[in-house]
């Protein structure tokens, strides 16, 4: 019993000593475990610890205005209560949210069914307007919604979750659709572009410009976000702060645009536009007016003074969500595509305002200033036959004498016989000078003039090499049309002509182009551009709308300086030949006399050059194109105006009277005074920062 | 002298009052052990102070008293100590007579909280009292057990030649009456301590090695049996299966380990500083303040307070472990081991837990973590080791 007690107890014993390292060895592991997690991981802990705790908060920045030169806001903010709606929370509703929607329909007075399409998202087959912008963010629905509803949704949240109203900064635009194509406009921004690199730092929130100088200039408009780091708990609590930096507000955008000028030009095009409707063409009809542009020019600089595009919008109807209607009226042909800027977007046979380029091509292609041309009714070649404009003859002239009357039948001789010297249709290896197509080009015609405005047309200069490359992407069409039993035999036979030889740059080819028809398209604003040109002297420079860009502390960030793309290739005396011949235009003889007859010439002595440029030659076809590119004061230019207008005839009409009526307003003979004292334009950046 | 005037007073236990006459003589009072005093008293005081760290935020956010819990926190460890000091004074013949007492008054209670008891975090483990207070039997069941399976092993062995192991199936038989009833709540943890106690007292008791590898065998082939005809709950068995993949589910169950991991491991060498941490100011982590109370301490004490919480819990373990092996009965020694076997368990599977090597079982840190039922039992456990070691008087048991 003894021994039996006895070995109980050792085996007790024991296994106390047991339990002791079984003890020890759980403490220790407990500790290495420890060791593992504060020494070896801290690091990462530490990081998951502040992901954890720490939430950036955006403090959005103010966006900076767009002024004009003198400081006059031309796009600015202003606060708007903003009804949004989210859709995540529209969508954790047992009915998707109908039912809020309905109430919601009820509350603004906007259709239940406009209300769930402006919120859907935008993609294949989705009915404007769609929300473009990320499905994150929540998507405004009515801006400026007056106190009321916003109360009554703020007070009600039960009956409208997922739908807030608050003070949102919006554009505002005081001039209305004053330079809309040109401005701009912004949208919420894409959940493409906000994946891109150049976009970081953006919120599924934020507004973009998508277009005009709002596009061009986001990154200067936009200003810094400011980002207040706040710890919170984990129910979202903010429990301090834990670093802060204050939004930077974007800086304003002073332009070269003269909001005065602009309006000028805006009245003058609508007026022009009136006034050539009144008038009918050769065949009878009423021209149509439709649409046009206006571009004024600091010939010295290239700074824009005004750029003018009809029809134009109210670019309010971007903010706050678009409507079904609004925006089929934006994109309307009926309408003329009013989101269309014609003055940069536009693409128009020049007509005779290109003989500037002619009549310089021609003097470097060894014609005499001083010789004399002919100017018969009509210009035979081979078969064909030119005619003159309105078929008159004029008889011997010179050079001068033929950019007055603007004698087509003059430059189509260059034409003619340049392609000639160049080698007509089979020149040989490097005989092919091409003189006009490269004139034109050193005008800066068939490229982007560089316009600080996004999506600007190129134009096109057609020469011996674009018309082989447009045969060698047609030709199998033509090819296949020439065989197409469907098409009338004409349209077949024509289809045949392009087939076989369509790559050829023909001798009517050259004619055409001499005088700004055929297949040379240009933008009105290459053709101002071309114009400063030959008005400042030969020195092509860069349009610019943007001149400076103005700090929120008043300081200038960004001043632009005029810059030079190139000198032209033509001597001074030929450009001053020009020049000089350009200044009688508007005097009696002149193709523009009939808009400038009561002109105080003596003082202001206005040079330019019309055009009427035929689009379609058959009853259904499009009317001319009125041009009339002038500058001012001819013997001094400072100013260089433009004027387009579709359908509407003959240039010396209807265009010469748009750039009188801008003439007149900025040198101030209708009563107001002068924009512009002593006829220059001010280099100074306005003071302060107006609101 | 005195050990014959025990001895006659053994017969008589009852009607003397818990406090017997020879319970406080000097010499009795010199064999106190200071290092086990000292260390719970330092693990209760850094608990205190933890608990305070972790919910003052949680309570102000409510619109609480921040200092409210803290207050109900140092209420409980007074009581706790007070019913440890008389635990600890009490004559320990006493204690002996009262374990049926305690196993009766232990199942009694758990069955008392199946009828009538409240289900907080999905185990209906408390009974309210009323007045804001509630009692958690299944922690003073840890005592009752200790208590009457020490007295189950240790008095006949005392008292009779029984051949080793033969008092073992009585015992697992009259286990399984609080162990079913706490399973039933379903409380996993506490029946796992309870296990662990039924073990370390089989064990020490010297029972033959077979039993104790029969036991372990049937708690392994249990919890296997448990997870594959679905005896556990939905909710049991994700706290398991996040515990051995936690990548795989960061809100529901693996998160509070993801960041009961994040708070620990932020926490570095030295911490954050206390009352500094974001983790546990910011509440992110669930339950903080009882079963993840270690957090605290391991983000705004690092390392070092970490360290220190489990070197003292090392020295309690140590010192009962010791008292186990100079009680001067097998009744003693069993009731120490089982106390050690319960504190070493639950600290290990809780401190574990927050350190991502344990499954959260939900069972709280002894003497650290808030709980005044926890308290009491915790505290009640040291008086049962204060007052072997006060009658450590004789030879040690062989």
């Amino acid at each position: 019993m003894e021994a039996g007690r006895s070995r109980v107890g050792d085996s007790s014993a024991r296994r106390l000593v047991v339990a002791k390292v079984l003890v020890l060895s759980l403490l220790l592991t407990l500790g290495g475990r420890l060791w593992s997690l504060q020494v070896l991981s801290a690091g990462d802990f530490a990081q998951a610890a502040d992901d954890n705790r720490i939430r950036e908060l955006v403090i959005p920045a103010a966006r900076g205005g767009i002024l004009d030169s003198t400081g006059h806001p031309l796009v600015r903010n202003r606060t708007a209560l903003v009804v949004s709606v989210s859709n995540q929370a529209l969508a954790k509703q047992p009915d998707a949210g109908e039912a809020v929607l309905r109430r919601l329909s009820a509350v603004i007075a906007m259709p239940q069914a406009e209300l769930r399409r402006r919120i859907t998202a935008c993609g294949k087959g989705v009915p404007r307007p769609c929300w473009n912008g990320s499905p994150l963010g929540p998507v405004p629905v009515l801006e400026d919604a007056p106190p009321r509803v916003a109360l009554r949704i703020a007070e009600h949240q039960e009956d409208f979750p997922g739908v807030s109203a608050d003070f949102q900064a919006v554009r505002e635009y005081p001039g209305g659709s004053l330079a809309a194509h040109t401005l701009g406009y912004l949208a919420p921004i894409s959940t493409a572009a906000l994946s891109q690199h150049s976009h970081a730092g953006y919120q599924p929130t934020d507004l973009v410009g998508v277009a005009g100088l709002e596009k061009q200039y986001q990154a200067r408009l936009r200003g810094v976000d400011g980002r207040q780091r706040v710890s919170v708990d984990r129910a979202g609590r903010v429990t301090g702060t834990v670093s802060q930096s204050a939004p930077v507000t974007g800086g304003d955008l002073v332009t070269h645009l003269d909001r005065r000028v602009q309006v000028l030009a805006e009245h003058a095009l609508a007026d022009g536009l009136a006034f050539a409707r009144r008038d009918r063409d050769a065949l009878g009809r009423s021209y149509r007016g439709t649409s046009g542009a206006v571009i004024v020019l600091d010939a010295r600089t290239g700074g824009v003074l005004a750029v003018a595009s009809h029809p134009s919008y109210d670019p309010t109807v971007w903010t706050g969500g678009m409507s079904t209607t609004d925006y089929a009226r934006l994109t309307s042909t009926a309408a003329g595509v009013p989101l269309l800027s014609r003055a940069t977007q536009g693409e128009f046979a020049p007509g005779s305002t290109f003989k500037i380029v002619t009549a310089a091509a021609a003097v470097r292609g060894g014609y005499p200033r001083g010789g004399i041309y002919q100017c018969p009714a009509s210009y035979s070649l081979g078969g064909a036959r030119f005619d003159n404009f309105e078929g008159i003859a004029y008889g011997p002239m010179d050079l001068r004498a033929a950019l007055i009357k603007s004698c087509d039948t003059v430059f189509y001789q260059f034409g003619h016989e340049m392609w000639l010297r160049d080698g007509g249709l089979r020149p040989a290896r490097g005989q092919a000078k091409e003189l006009l197509a490269r004139t034109a080009q050193a005008y800066g015609f068939g490229q982007p003039t560089g316009v600080d405005l996004p999506a600007e047309a190129d134009g096109r200069i057609p020469d011996r090499a674009s018309k082989r490359a447009l045969w060698d992407l047609r030709k199998a069409d033509y090819c296949a049309g020439a065989k197409n039993p469907s098409f009338e035999a004409a349209r077949r036979q024509a289809d045949q002509e392009f087939c076989v030889d369509g790559f050829n740059y023909r001798a009517g080819d050259a004619v055409n182009f001499a005088i700004g028809q055929g297949d040379v398209l240009v933008t009105p604003l290459q053709l101002a551009t071309a114009y400063a040109a030959l008005a400042n002297g030969g020195t092509v420079y860069r349009p610019q709308i943007g001149k400076a860009v103005i700090g929120a502390d008043g300081r200038t960030t960004w001043r632009a300086t005029p810059e030079v793309v190139r000198r032209l290739p033509i001597d001074a005396s030929t450009l001053d030949y020009i020049r000089s011949a350009l200044a009688g235009v508007t005097r009696p003889g002149g193709t523009a006399h009939a808009a400038f007859a009561d002109w105080p010439h003596d003082r202001i002595p206005v040079a330019g050059k019309t055009g009427t440029a035929e689009v379609g030659l058959t009853k259904t076809g499009r009317q001319d194109t009125s041009w009339f590119a002038a500058f001012a004061p001819a013997h001094d230019p400072q100013f260089v105006v433009v004027s387009m207008l579709e359908e509407a005839g003959a240039g010396g009409a209807s265009s010469a009277r748009v750039v009188r009526r801008v003439l007149e307003g900025m040198y101030g003979l209708v009563g107001l005074p002068a924009i512009f004292p002593a006829g220059r334009v001010p280099t100074a950046l306005p003071r302060g920062r107006p609101r | 002298m005195s050990t014959s005037a025990v001895r006659l007073r053994r017969r008589y236990p009852f009607g003397r009052g818990i406090l017997g006459r020879g319970a406080l003589d000097r010499r009795a009072l010199g064999r106190w052990d200071w290092v086990l005093v000292a260390s719970v008293l330092a693990l209760a005081a850094f608990g205190a102070l933890l608990v305070w760290s972790a919910t003052r935020h949680r309570l102000a956010a409510a619109g609480l008293d921040p200092q409210g819990l803290l207050k109900r926190h140092l209420l409980n460890l007074s009581i706790g100590l007070a019913l440890g000091l008389v635990t600890a004074l009490a004559d320990h013949r006493t204690l002996r007579a009262y374990a049926p007492v305690a196993y009766v008054a232990c199942c009694g209670g758990l069955l008392a909280t199946l009828l009538f008891g409240t289900t907080i975090n999905g185990a209906h483990s408390w009974i309210v009292i009323g007045g804001g207070f509630q009692l958690q039997p299944s922690e003073l069941a840890k005592v009752g057990l200790v208590v009457s399976t020490a007295m189950l092993l240790g008095e006949r062995r005392d008292a009779e030649a029984v051949s080793p192991g033969s008092d073992v199936p009585l015992l697992l038989a009259l286990a399984a009456v609080p162990l079913g009833l706490v399973l039933l709540q379903p409380d996993v943890g506490t029946a796992m301590v309870l296990a662990a106690v039924i073990v370390g007292v089989v064990a020490v008791s010297g029972a033959p090695a077979r039993w104790i590898l029969g036991l372990l065998l049937a708690g392994a082939l249990t919890a296997v049996l448990a997870v594959h005809l679905g005896a556990l709950k939905d909710y049991q068995l994700e706290r398991f299966t996040s515990f051995a993949n936690p990548a795989a589910d960061t809100d529901g169950a693996g998160y509070a380990t993801r960041q009961a991991r994040i708070a620990i491991g932020s926490g570095g060498l030295l911490g954050k500083g206390l009352f500094q941490g974001g983790q546990t100011s910011g509440a992110f982590v669930p339950e903080q303040q009882t079963d993840f109370i270690f957090t605290v301490a391991g983000e705004e004490l690092g390392l070092l307070g970490g360290s220190l919480i489990i070197g003292l819990l090392g020295l309690i373990l140590w010192r009962g472990l010791s008292i186990a092996a100079r009680a001067p009965d097998l009744f003693g020694r069993l009731v120490a081991t089982g106390v050690v076997s319960w504190f070493a368990f639950q600290s290990f599977v809780n401190i574990g837990m927050t350190l991502g090597i344990m499954p959260v079982t939900g069972l709280p840190l002894p003497f650290v973590s808030y709980g005044g039922s926890a308290m009491f039992a915790n505290l009640i456990a040291v008086g049962l080791l204060l007052n072997i070691r006060l009658r450590n008087t004789g030879p040690p048991y062989p």
